[in-house]
């Protein structure tokens, strides 16, 4: 047997699906809802299609967009040691490199685990709402998906919530800590987090993109 | 689960690159060879990005570099009653681990400075096992290279603690808390290194592995 090394015509190009990490080539084949269809090199998930996904992503999404508003603006933690009060809420953490230098730091930490989730949110809905409801994708409706996908490794809101159990941990015997509202609806909204980017199966919405239904 | 069924006509693995297309690594889907911008998502093709172990150099020796500023300089300025003092990484973890607190001691020296030396490592590993032959297989590369892009992010933990510590440990004469120069280079040298991981282009692991073998069949 040989490879074939020139270009091999017998498939047609949107017919093909390459897997973006090791380039193996297959022809493309839907799995069924539930299923999962996986490169079978280095089995990297390809398609991974959910029955009313895009429903339960519109609904996640509404419900993170409220909790990461209330989470911001809200207190966050309270810390009370010898009759000192102070209470803080997440942008203050956000925001604690304070002046000089250390502002950029402050900045950056604010938009990853503030501003980066929100803005990913609000591009999922945009971009998702049509399709869902069967009408024509909104304008730049594909700039904006992969912007939103550009910047998935730099929301960091989960690992946020981690960082809060350690700084719990070290500061517990200096002082009483009590939690704010803010804090459980920022681990409500880390659960909600993870369960919408499980959710979404990027090559369905790129091909629900390229073939927009008629309305 | 379902396996997808091959392109090519024999048994083996064809990649997009032996049948004269490009593919886009964002949305999968396949152009012709020498087209630069995909119709799909607008993603820029490249079959393979001649340019990317450069960009994963530049970003890697960056990251090193911060890292050394990160752990010389205080990462934490204490000031209680009366006593102020400075903590780096090492030392903050080593003060805990005096106090008893052996765990966190552990998950501070694992999370700063075990994981991004790990990292380091890693990534020189891959970028010279595409340029050079090695033991290690094309799907231990894979695996390694998927943990480098996952465990990335999670080293920003330590930003986020200091954060966390100096905005709630504000009680006036009592004790205070405040970031010191090491968190922003530590924060540097962790954006470095996920850029340099992002950098990376892992179709070139399973390239090598093709060369082997055709390398192997002319024997």
């Amino acid at each position: 047997m040989t490879a074939p090394a020139a270009p091999d015509t017998d498939v047609p190009l949107p017919e093909l699906i390459v897997c973006p990490q090791c380039d193996a080539a297959y022809r493309l084949k839907k799995p069924q809802h539930g299923e999962r269809a996986v490169c079978q090199r280095c089995h990297t998930v390809l398609i991974s299609p959910r029955r009313n996904a895009g429903l339960r992503i519109i609904a996640i999404a509404l419900s993170v967009l409220i909790l990461i508003l209330g989470a911001a603006y809200f207190p966050f933690l309270e810390i009370d040691a010898a009759g000192n009060r102070n209470a803080v809420s997440i942008m203050d953490a956000a925001l604690a490199f304070g002046g000089g230098p250390l502002i950029v730091l402050s900045l950056a930490t604010a938009a990853l685990i503030i501003f980066v989730p929100l803005a990913r949110v609000l591009l999922t809905l945009y971009v998702l709402v049509p399709l869902v409801f069967d009408r024509p994708p909104a304008p730049h409706a594909m700039a904006a998906f992969r912007l939103s996908e550009a910047m998935r490794p730099w929301s960091m809101a989960e690992i946020f919530a981690l960082g809060c159990a350690v700084a719990l941990v070290k500061i517990a015997d200096l002082a009483n800590v009590a939690f704010g509202p803010a804090f459980w609806m920022f681990g409500a909204l880390v659960v909600l987090l993870v369960a919408q980017d499980s959710f979404l199966c990027r090559w369905s919405v790129w091909n629900a993109l390229e073939h927009p239904k008629r309305s | 689960m379902v396996c997808m069924e091959r392109a090519g006509t024999s048994e083996k693995i064809v990649t997009a690159r032996e049948m004269g297309v490009v593919a886009c690594t964002r949305c999968s889907r396949a152009w012709p060879l020498g087209r630069t911008v995909c119709g799909r998502c607008g993603n820029t093709l490249v079959s393979r990005d001649t340019d990317s172990l450069q960009r994963v150099w530049a970003y890697w020796l960056m990251g090193v570099i911060c890292y050394v500023p990160a752990n010389a300089y205080p990462m934490l300025r204490t000031q209680t009653l009366f006593v102020k003092e400075e903590s780096t990484i090492i030392g903050g973890a080593v003060e805990l681990a005096e106090y008893g607190s052996w765990g966190i001691a552990f998950i501070i020296l694992f999370a700063s400075v075990v994981i991004p030396l790990a990292k380091f490592w890693a990534i020189a590993f891959l970028a010279i096992s595409v340029k050079t032959r090695t033991a290690a297989s094309s799907h231990s590369r894979q695996l390694m290279y998927e943990i480098v892009e996952y465990i990335g992010r999670w080293s920003m933990i330590d930003i986020f603690v200091v954060a966390i510590l100096s905005s709630l440990v504000q009680l006036r004469t009592l004790a205070s808390i405040t970031p010191g120069t090491a968190s922003f280079f530590f924060a540097l040298s962790v954006i470095f290194t996920m850029l340099s991981a992002q950098a990376f282009d892992s179709r070139m692991i399973w390239d090598v592995r093709t060369r082997d073998e055709d390398a192997k069949k002319d024997e």
